[in-house]
């Protein structure tokens, strides 16, 4: 960007006061665009959980507003910023009305320093990392302030065990950080990526075994980090209404449900940049995809992919476990994530002094890790494809057992009852 | 050592099941949902697949009806306005026979009181509507002679709902102007 503010300059001629305007409006434009681009894909984000969420279930989910549905975010959006903004009478109503833009900033500035391409990027600072870790922790600021601010013990309660949680799973979010940054070199985000490379064995996330525990444990606990399901306690809606956003209503309600989808993707798109190779496409040195606007266009298109495929693999999770007690959340913090990701700290360095980089047995390290993770996925595809065979492609709701002429059909029952029952014996 | 066996016993355990949770749910995103898309794409209308006995609005065949007025006095909540109304020149006539689907409640005491199976349950349950006083679904026209008790031969069943799918309003229809013929606003 600053390359292009100079170009711009001189090809202008502007004097020095020039150069700042033209430098203070780049900025603006690019903190506008970042900002709608991030509202666009957390709008994005809650279509596609609602549709995921709706075939785990056997549903369909929402499919009458455009397409398959897809325009319903935007309804959604509409529907939240004409709805009624209540205060409660007893809440504290600076910190009520200021609470919900906490949590926007703290996830909205994070995405300055997430690249798009090679060359899309807000702002590719050298302490990116560290800028990433220290700017999403002002989300717990906001939601303390929103859970004091609403003057209602479960908003407080939600805050507070939000606040705890966000705290505990930072430290194993930047030790498994930590892990990348050993191996690349940079805190900058777009010089870890350039440090790794197209293919599979590559990435950061095969480079060794440590680094693909690594990358499940930054996973976790960015997750956990993000409030999302199965780590949902400060919304945990069975035990605190809705947690910390309770009394929230209209679009600062939408504030809070925008900042933690807009996070679902910061988390995928940090994951990506650190241990899937961002925008590398194989064959394709980062030189070569810096000159070409045709290959900056195809490394948006494989980060994208790689980012929303983790987006997916973030909700998939929510629908499938169930929420954790506080203190077997605290337990796997402390008890389990944290040492792992020590001793994939320790182990990675070894790693670096042990092994040279390039050399024969660095390639076979990878290339063994990358089987690793392969045979990892044949096995869970083998596994669904098991629970498949096992039900059949449809669930069977009919409960008055109705046969082809709709009325009751004992014959029927009796094959189906049969076949659960077979399923039954087999587990 | 047993202390740290059970640690790693613990993490693989967790690890392993968690895959096959995914894998179960992940299973289900492959398959085909089993959501009815209700109203608009049944494989047929939903009033067709209902059991028999289902009791949905009432409707009267006023080619049945004697006017007896048995269901008027039966029904718990009022919902049956009938009015028969003594002519010189023509005897008794049926004025007015109003249903007010709205607070009907569905308990079918009129139906068993009715001598002649004039009034019965039809499968219609889409009554929405703008104004609640469409819900009031007048079945006389102009006053009318009572049928016989007994006629010969009898008249030729109508199909069920037919007469009441008739009379209903469609969704977005203006409240319907009450005439003095029928007794004012019914709802009120």
């Amino acid at each position: 960007m600053e390359q292009l503010v100079d170009r711009l300059a001189a090809h202008w001629q502007l004097g020095p006061w020039g150069q700042e305007l033209l430098a203070a409006a780049a900025i603006l434009g690019v903190a506008a665009l970042v900002f709608v681009v991030a509202l666009t894909y957390a709008g994005v984000i809650t279509w596609i959980e609602r549709r995921v969420a709706g075939r785990t279930q056997s549903r369909i989910g929402p499919n009458r507003v455009g397409p398959f549905g897809f325009l319903q975010w935007l309804a959604d959006g509409i529907k939240m910023i004409l709805k009624e903004d209540v205060i409660p009478a007893q809440a504290d109503r600076p910190m009520f009305r200021l609470a919900p833009y906490a949590v926007m900033l703290g996830v909205f500035s994070a995405f300055v320093t997430v690249p798009f391409g090679s060359l899309l990027i807000g702002a590719d600072l050298n302490v990116g990392v560290l800028f990433l870790l220290a700017i999403t922790s002002l989300v717990v600021v906001g939601v303390l302030m929103a859970g004091w601010a609403s003057n209602n013990k479960w908003s407080l309660l939600g805050g507070i065990r939000s606040a705890a949680q966000i705290v505990s799973y930072e430290l194993p979010a930047g030790l498994a950080v930590m892990v990348v940054v050993l191996g690349a070199g940079s805190l900058s985000l777009q010089d870890i990526i350039r440090a790794q490379g197209g293919a599979p064995w590559n990435w950061f996330v095969f480079r060794d075994p440590f680094c693909l525990v690594a990358f499940f444990l930054y996973f976790t606990a960015a997750v956990a980090e993000g409030n999302r399901t199965p780590f949902d306690l400060p919304e945990a809606e069975s035990e605190l209404v809705a947690g910390y956003n309770t009394e929230y209503s209209g679009i600062r309600f939408g504030g809070f449900f925008l900042g933690e989808f807009a996070n679902v993707y910061l988390l995928s798109a940090i994951a990506t940049s650190l241990f899937l190779g961002g925008w590398q496409i194989p064959g394709v040195t980062p030189a070569a995809q810096a000159d070409s606007v045709l290959l900056q266009l195809a490394g948006f298109a494989v980060f994208f992919a790689k980012a929303w495929a983790l987006v997916f693999v973030v909700i998939w999770l929510r629908w499938t476990l169930p929420r954790l007690r506080v203190d077997q959340l605290m337990g796997l913090c402390y008890r389990y994530l944290i040492p792992l990701a020590f001793v994939c700290l320790l182990g990675t360095s070894a790693l670096l002094l042990l092994v040279t980089p390039g050399s024969g047995a660095d390639l076979a390290l990878r290339l063994g890790t990358t089987a690793l993770g392969g045979a990892g996925l044949l096995a869970f595809a083998w596994r669904v494809r098991h629970h498949i065979r096992r039900v059949g492609d449809r669930v069977s709701l009919d409960v008055l057992q109705r046969g082809a002429r709709g009325v009751f059909d004992p014959a029927l029952q009796a094959r189906r009852y049969g076949a659960f029952r077979r399923g039954q014996e087999e587990r | 050592m047993g202390a740290l066996a059970s640690y790693l016993r613990s993490i693989g355990r967790s690890v392993l099941s968690l895959a096959d949770g995914l894998a179960v749910t992940f299973s289900y995103l492959l398959r085909r949902p089993v959501t009815l898309q209700y109203p608009d794409r049944t494989p047929e209308p939903v009033v067709k697949g209902l059991p028999e006995r289902s009791r949905g609005f009432l409707e009267v065949d006023l080619d049945l009806c004697t006017g007896c007025g048995a269901c008027d006095r039966v029904c718990p909540i009022d919902c049956i306005a009938l009015e028969v109304v003594k002519d010189a020149a023509q005897g008794r006539l049926i004025r007015r026979f109003d249903i007010d689907l709205g607070k009907c409640m569905f308990c079918g005491l009129c139906v068993e009181a009715c001598p002649t199976g004039a009034i019965r349950h039809s499968h219609e349950f889409e009554g929405g509507t703008g104004d609640v006083r469409n819900l009031v679904v007048p079945f006389v026209d102009a006053p009318r002679p009572p049928a016989k008790a007994k006629q010969e031969p009898p008249p030729a069943p109508k199909p069920l709902g037919a007469i009441l799918r008739a009379r209903m309003p469609g969704p977005w229809d203006p409240p319907r102007p009450s005439s003095p013929a029928q007794g004012g606003d019914h709802a009120a």
